[in-house]
Formats: structure tokens, C-alpha cells, sequence
């Protein structure tokens, strides 16, 4: 069985989604069922924990989904900290995908301060996916922190453009010991088709879906991209030939 | 996550299997990747992969030019002692070998430092058997310490050392490691290790991770081949670098491609390699490991080192000795094996320049260590 696996806890489905941005409730949940998710990651600063009643989280059946809590909105590590805290106080899982954007125009994260925050949260216990530009010694250092995971960006947030990151995210998956999910920036299906391609782990979407027109039918269109890109790269892809002349030829001397 | 959990996940025979059965597709649909998988590694060992074996060799040489440009660093091994307790039976320096044994005093081994070093080598590695009366950590940090100013890099090829060792040896200005565990068969391991603190192969095998976790930034493995099943073995020794070349990336990794040579005690290869699979070897590991140091040592014969420089080696031994006190003395007894290639460091540097290749001896330097000893 091809599962994911992330901190010992295995996921049939490779497409995590965002909860924002929809228009109503009701367009959220019908994007969830349709996308095959089992993680949906909820900003903290949107939802009222302490209120059973919550509109939003009320809809959620955490039965069927990982509640994964974000710090969306922290500008520095200490902020981060105190809304993980905050959040398994009031009854979440210790699971938090770290993000630290101060940059408020293009949501971009601060590598400095994700690294601090993510040793202190899993000094304190959290299972701790941090959202990161594509940087492999920044994954390499936060994988050694223990991070879970290490989720670094097709593109800027909410922009659409696919793996603008490409190389850098295929170094990555490469070197990494921990899952990569590629977040942000992914717009289409084919996109994260080709991150699954590549070989990542897992993708998250949000503003493709929830932006759409039709967010069920997109969500289920991107669970098509995810699980054909994951079935290529198990199959085994071949890559676009070489046109090389051998020039000289290097085993010649070879006699036996 | 240890080399010991991963490679407990595979049967060697299994893979042995999985190896043989890989079809020229496979191989090809190997060589058009640019990352490999396990299972591409296996199609490039394969004997299905022996008829590709020239294209294999364009791409590992274009992958070398690409990453180190075209260099060889030279450098020398440097022995200390012969003088060891375990039973490796293809070993000239086996416990049960009647060979003349010597350890060298600190005077001795500065002699011979200053021969390789007046031979132009910068870098060196010390070797020594196993044998905690003749040399220990003390003894070794302290030759360390003497010969220090004459190299910019001094690695070691000693008996494993816990994690504090290797940190006393970082302290002492050790830079590298190098270890092989000779062979990833275990039942064959047992067999040629039959006593002796070797006999012990996972202590062996998790060695490199104790070097790179204590701070060593250069780190070899290897199969000594001609013991277990070569394609096998290459399969084991990629696994393993690659392994610790993402849990220990500050590190840079090398991979050793040495074969059984005549030795003292008169050690027959259980299963020798020819030439042409050994060149598939070297590629197919280039092939895995783009960045990987790629070793050859005189054990070869001139004629092949000067045919493999261009295939994906970048670093070798010249002009090497493999008795302790040989450079200095001229005596060779009580050497561990036999070389090949008995030219002379300054000969060796004249080929690789004649092949448009560089002979680097300088690449490294001591203001990397973080502590000075």
C-alpha cells in the first residue's frame, strides 16, 4: 500500500487542503469530499477554538480529517509559538504547520525565525510541518530540528504560477529524510501533477480551489493531477533523452 | 534513522536476484535518468548493463567534468603499524600472519611524512591495523599532532572509534574518515572476520555515522572487492553513501574501489573482478552519486589508472607504500599488499596532465577545522 506517512501516522490521500478563501461553508466542505483529503490545515487566527459553535470548525468532521492548526499571520517566532500553544490548549492535536511570514505583500516565510520557532515547538512536544521557501539547507536544517515535514513553495502564495522553484524543490526531495509537500503556489491540476512527478510526498492546495468557479470540481480535479503525478513516479518516468555523441570511445582499452 | 535499519530491510540474496533479472530496458530507462532509484542502481550493475557499458561511461564522465572539472587530487597513504589483532583472512596484516611487525615512534613517522611531503603530497591518510598496545587514540592523536604542519588534510584508516575518539581525533586535526566494510554479506562477513573486534559487523557498518557525527567532513566507505558478489556489494556501498550523505550533508562522502591484491598469507579473491565490471562499477556508482569523491588506489595497474581518469575517479593514491617505515627505510617487508602501479607521484602527476587533466595537491585547509588541537 503507497501511503504517506508523516510522524508515524499513514494518509491514503497525498492532497492536503487549505480552508480559505472560500466563499461559503457549504463550497469548503463540498471542495473537501471532492479533493479525497485527509488533512486540512485551518488558520488559527480565523477560528474562534474556544467556541464549540465556531462556523467554520463546527462544519468540519474531525472524524475523517487531521485538523492541522497554521500560525498563519505570525511575523516572528514567538508569535508562532504562542498560537501552537494556544491551539493544543484548546483541545488540538500537537500537529502545527509552521508559518512565519512577515513580509505581509507576498506572504513569503522568514527562514530565521521558522527555524527558532520549529526547535521550540518540537522541543515542546508538536509535530511540526513548516511552510518554507525552497531551500534545501534551510530543509535540511529544519529536518535536523525534527520537523516532520518540510513544505517548501511552488511560488509565492495565492499566485498560481506552478513550480517556479522547480530545481531548488528537486533538491529537496532528494536530500530529504522527512516528507516534502510542496505548498503554495500551485494553480492548476498539471502542476502538482508535477510535483508528484518529481517526487514529492504530498501537495497542498488552497487558493486554486477555493477561487475556482466550480471549487468541488477543481478539488476533484487536483486529486486526479496528485494520484496520476504519484502513479508516474512510482512507475518510473522516462526522461527526455540526451542527444550525446559519443565522441571517443572511453572503454575501448577494455579486453576481458 | 541508521545505515543498520535500512540495510536490515533488504536480503542480500534477494537483491542478488532482483539484480540479475534487470533487462537491457531497465538499464536503458536508468541511464535517461538524472536521479536515481534503488531499483535503477540495480539495472545499472546488472550483466544486462554490460552492453551499455560505453554509454554508461560517457555519462559518468560527463557528470564528473561537470561537478569536479577535470581534476585528480593526489594524495598518500601513510602507514604506521602492522601490528594488529584481528583474523581478516585476505588481510597481510592478520594476526596469524608470520610477518615482521613494526610500529613507528613518532621520529619514524615524521620521517616518513617528510618524504611525502617532499614529494609534493598535502594530503594524507594514516593507516594502521587494529591493536590498542601499538597504537590508541593517544598515540594516534599525538602523531596527528606532529605531522599537522606538514599536511592541509590528514585522514585515517585505523580501527573504528567511538563517537569521543573520532571527536579527539577532529580535536587533534583529523579532517577524514575513511572505513570499509569490506563486505555487506553478512554470513560472508562472519567468515572472514572470524575473531578480532572486526568480527563485529555492526559495529563496523555504523562507523562512518560515528566519524560524521563527530564533526569529520570527509567520510569513505567501500567493499573490498573480490569478496562478495561485486554487483551486490556496489548496490550496499551506494545505499550506504547516499545514506550518509543526507544524514550528515556538512560531510562529504567518497566511495573506495579497492580490489584484492596479493598479500602476505596468500588470500585468493572468492570472486575476482574483471576489469570491464569493474569499470561498470565506477560508472554506475557516478551514475548514483554525482557528487561523491571517487577513489582508486595502487593497487591498480598503471596502464587501467591512466584509462580511468577520465570515467568518474577523482582522487588517487601514487607512489604508495603499505609497510610502515617503507618511504623513509625502502623496506617493504611487513607490507599489507602488493602495488600495481609503482610509478612515482611525479610521474603519475605527468599523465594526468598528459590526459588534459589537473593533479591537484592542496584541497583542503586546516583553518576549516573548528577547533585547533
Amino acid at each position: 500500500m503507497d501511503e504517506l506517512i508523516i510522524a508515524g501516522r499513514k494518509f491514503q490521500s497525498r492532497l492536503l487542503v487549505g480552508t480559505g478563501k472560500f466563499a461559503s461553508n457549504d463550497l469548503m466542505l463540498a471542495s473537501m469530499e471532492a479533493s479525497g483529503c485527509e488533512i486540512v490545515t485551518v488558520a488559527l487566527r480565523r477560528v474562534d477554538l474556544d467556541n464549540p459553535g465556531d462556523d467554520m470548525l463546527a462544519h468540519i468532521d474531525r472524524r475523517k480529517y487531521l485538523l492541522l492548526p497554521n500560525t498563519s499571520g505570525a511575523r516572528d517566532a514567538e508569535e508562532a509559538v504562542r498560537l501552537a500553544r494556544l491551539a493544543r490548549a484548546a483541545g488540538c492535536e500537537p500537529w502545527v504547520k509552521l508559518e512565519v511570514t512577515p513580509d505581509p505583500h507576498y506572504l513569503l516565510p522568514d527562514p530565521v525565525e521558522t527555524l527558532k520557532a520549529a526547535e521550540i515547538l518540537v522541543k515542546d512536544g508538536f509535530v511540526v510541518l513548516p511552510y518554507i521557501n525552497a531551500d534545501p539547507v534551510l530543509a535540511k536544517r529544519l529536518q535536523e530540528v525534527g520537523t516532520a515535514t518540510v513544505m517548501p513553495l511552488g511560488a509565492p502564495i495565492g499566485t498560481n504560477r506552478g513550480l517556479k522553484t522547480r530545481d531548488q524543490i528537486a533538491i529537496i526531495i532528494e536530500q530529504a529524510i522527512v516528507p516534502v509537500v510542496v505548498d503554495a503556489g500551485l494553480g492548476a491540476p498539471s502542476h502538482a501533477a508535477e510535483a508528484m512527478e518529481m517526487g514529492a510526498d504530498a501537495v497542498l492546495v488552497n487558493t486554486a480551489l477555493a477561487v475556482s468557479p466550480d471549487p468541488a470540481r477543481m478539488s476533484a480535479a487536483f486529486r486526479k493531477g496528485v494520484e496520476a503525478g504519484r502513479e508516474a513516479y512510482l512507475a518510473g518516468l522516462g526522461e527526455q533523452r540526451e542527444q550525446a555523441e559519443a565522441s571517443s570511445p572511453l572503454t575501448g582499452f577494455l579486453r576481458d | 534513522m541508521t545505515f543498520l535499519d535500512q540495510i536490515s530491510r533488504y536480503d542480500y540474496r534477494d537483491v542478488q536476484r532482483a539484480i540479475n533479472s534487470k533487462t537491457l530496458r531497465d538499464v536503458d530507462r536508468a541511464l535517461a535518468c538524472e536521479r536515481l532509484r534503488p531499483d535503477d542502481l540495480m539495472a545499472l550493475l546488472s550483466p544486462a548493463a554490460e552492453e551499455r557499458i560505453e554509454a554508461m561511461a560517457q555519462k559518468a564522465h560527463r557528470i564528473t567534468v561537470q561537478r569536479f572539472g577535470r581534476t585528480i587530487l593526489l594524495y598518500a597513504p601513510l602507514y604506521l603499524s602492522n601490528e594488529c589483532s584481528n583474523g581478516c583472512r585476505y588481510c597481510g596484516f592478520n594476526a596469524g600472519n608470520q610477518v615482521p611487525r613494526r610500529t613507528l615512534d613518532l621520529d619514524e613517522i615524521e620521517r616518513e611524512a617528510l618524504v611525502l611531503h617532499d614529494k609534493g603530497f598535502r594530503h594524507i591518510l594514516l593507516v594502521t591495523g587494529e591493536q590498542p598496545r601499538a597504537v590508541d587514540n593517544e598515540a594516534l592523536a599525538a602523531a596527528v599532532r606532529r605531522i599537522r604542519p606538514l599536511f592541509s588534510s590528514i585522514a585515517i584508516e585505523v580501527y573504528p572509534m567511538e563517537t569521543d575518539g573520532y571527536r579527539q581525533m577532529v580535536d587533534a586535526g583529523v579532517d577524514g574518515l575513511t572505513i570499509y566494510q569490506e563486505t555487506y554479506d553478512r554470513k560472508l562477513y562472519a567468515e572472514m572476520h572470524p575473531f578480532g573486534k572486526k568480527s563485529d559487523y555492526d559495529w563496523r557498518l555504523l562507523t562512518p555515522e560515528r566519524g560524521a557525527a563527530a564533526g569529520l567532513r570527509r567520510i569513505g566507505v567501500g567493499a573490498l572487492l573480490g569478496l562478495g558478489e561485486f554487483r551486490t556489494e556496489g548496490f550496499f556501498v551506494g545505499l550506504h553513501a547516499l545514506h550518509l550523505s543526507r544524514h550528515f550533508w556538512r560531510s562529504h562522502v567518497s566511495v573506495s574501489f579497492p580490489r584484492i591484491r596479493p598479500a602476505d598469507g596468500g588470500f585468493a579473491p572468492l570472486s575476482p573482478v574483471s576489469d570491464t565490471r569493474f569499470v561498470q562499477l565506477i560508472c554506475a556508482l557516478r551514475l548514483l552519486l554525482p557528487d561523491a569523491g571517487l577513489v582508486l588506489s595502487t593497487r591498480e595497474s598503471a596502464l587501467l589508472r591512466d584509462h580511468l581518469i577520465p570515467l568518474g575517479i577523482t582522487q588517487m593514491s601514487a607512489g604508495s607504500c603499505t609497510a610502515p617505515g617503507g618511504y623513509a627505510t625502502k623496506d617493504e617487508s611487513g607490507r599489507q599488499f602488493a602495488i600495481d602501479d609503482d610509478r612515482t607521484p611525479a610521474e603519475v602527476s605527468r599523465v594526468i596532465r598528459s590526459k588534459g587533466y589537473e593533479a591537484v595537491w592542496k584541497d583542503w585547509d586546516e583553518a576549516f577545522l573548528e577547533k585547533a588541537g
